[in-house]
Order: structure tokens, then sequence, then C-alpha cells
């Protein structure tokens, strides 16, 4: 076992047993802290894979604007803990069981085509620097620059739609 | 060393944990952040095989998905505090009508 091995193992049970603690906390404030907690250890994945401008991206993006936004909305209107609802008792069953299925695909898939030879080393001190940034720059403009031209106009039509949606009329309605 | 399918297993059981999450919990918002960890999950598989393949283009696209999900996010809530202003409740098996 290299020391690469056992700091993604450590990692990846971090990362899973928050995924599986925001998926059973009753309390949704608890669901978005533990959130946050695999978003984190997401983002020390990246910088083990080479890619440290992801990671920044990821902490101040995800953890930090997205996941403050759902904690501002929880508090806002007090759904914390909503009653639990029985209109669909057979839901639940049915959720785990379609689960397990896309659990055992996946399992499946991977077996069959599982390619042990391609390992991913750690990567050197010189990858996690400016060099890294400037080539992912280079990339961005040149050769994605009409996606990212678009993802301007994606993110001006959700703040357009934020505030249309929540836009209090005149003479309000409520 | 870790082996390029470890990453991918990874993200394949976040991404199952994701699943179960749309599926099984009732509360919209816990709704949303499950449909974030499914994000995420297929961010790590991008970031994984670009760092095998040694080409930026995985990472690019993470990005442009990571601010897709920005996007998504502020929508998907200012549509909850929407409904929840008229409804007063936000359970997901109450929103059963198209009226407003």
């Amino acid at each position: 076992m290299t020391s690469d091995l056992i700091v993604f193992l450590v990692l990846s049970l971090v990362a899973i047993s928050a995924a599986l603690g925001m998926l059973f906390s009753r309390n949704a404030v608890y669901s978005a802290l533990f959130l946050v907690l695999n978003f984190v250890t997401v983002a020390v994945f990246y910088l083990l894979l080479g890619a440290p401008f992801i990671a920044m991206t990821q902490v101040t993006v995800y953890a930090g604007a997205i996941m403050v936004l759902f904690l501002f909305v929880i508090m806002l209107l007090g759904a914390e803990n909503l009653p639990p609802s029985d209109a669909l008792p057979w839901q639940k069953p049915l959720a785990v069981l379609l689960s397990a299925i896309l659990a055992v695909e996946a399992i499946y898939l991977l077996f069959m085509n599982a390619r042990t030879n391609m390992a991913i080393a750690a990567p050197e001190a010189s990858v996690n620097t400016m060099e890294n940034l400037r080539e992912m720059a280079m990339t961005l403009f040149n050769q994605f620059l009409l996606p990212f031209e678009v993802t301007s106009i994606l993110l001006l039509v959700a703040m357009v739609g934020a505030i249309v949606l929540t836009k209090q009329e005149k003479g309000g309605r409520s | 060393m870790v082996p390029v399918d470890y990453y991918i297993a990874l993200s394949a059981i976040l991404f199952v944990i994701g699943s179960l999450g749309v599926l099984s919990r009732r509360n919209p918002l816990i709704i949303f952040m499950s449909i974030e960890l499914m994000l995420n999950a297929a961010n790590l598989a991008f970031v994984a095989f670009a760092r095998m393949y040694d080409s930026f283009s995985g990472q690019i696209f993470v990005f442009f998905v990571i601010a897709v999900a920005a996007a998504e996010v502020a929508v998907g809530l200012a549509l909850i505090v929407e409904i929840f202003k008229t409804r007063k409740n936000i359970n997901v098996d109450e929103m059963n009508s198209l009226k407003g």
C-alpha cells in the first residue's frame, strides 16, 4: 500500500460517509453541512488529480456560494424538519430497489471494463502551480471560447429568472 | 499510484447515493442537494479521466458544469421560495396541481 492509496481510501471513506449523512439526516441544516464536507473532500480529490484551479472553484462556488444559498433558504422557510407524509407508502422501498439496481449495474460495468494498468500518480509539486492555470486559461479562451460566452448568457438568464420569480408585485397578491 | 478505476468507483457510489436521495426524500431542498451530489460525482469522473488522458478538456467541462449548477440552484431555490409563499408548504407530495 503506497501512501497515495492510503490517502485516497481515507478521503473516499470521508466522502461517502458525508454523502450518507446528507441522505439520512432528519434536519435539513445538518444535511447541508454534511454536503459541504463532501464538497471539500472532493476538492481535495481534485488537488490529488492535479487540477488545483477546479479545486479552488469547487470550494468557492460549491462549498461557499451554493451551500450558503441553500442554508439561507432552509432557514428562511423554516424547512429544517418537514413532517413525514404518507402519500406514497411504497415509494421508499421502490427507491431503494431502483438504486440497488443502478449500483449493481454500475459495479458490473466497472468490473467488465476494469483496466487496472491505468494508474494515476500523485501530481508532482510542479503541477500545482500557476502553470496549470495558464494551460487551462489557454484552452478555455482558445478552444472553448464560444461555450464560455454562452455560459455568461446562461448566468444572466438565471439571474434575471431568480429576480423575476421572487419579486413582489405592486399591490401584492399575498 | 491509485488506479483510475478507484476514482470511477467512488464517483459511481456518490452518484447512486445522490439518486437514492432524489427518489426517497420528500423535502425539495434535500432533493436539490442530492442533485448537486450527483453533478459532483460526474465532475469527479471528468477530472479523473482528464488526468488519465492528460488533457484539459475534462477540467474545462467541469468548469461549465459548476456554472450550470450555480444557475440551476439560483432559479430552483427562487421557485421553492415562491411555492412556499403561495402554499405555506413545500412538501413535494402536496405539489400536485399546475394552478398557482
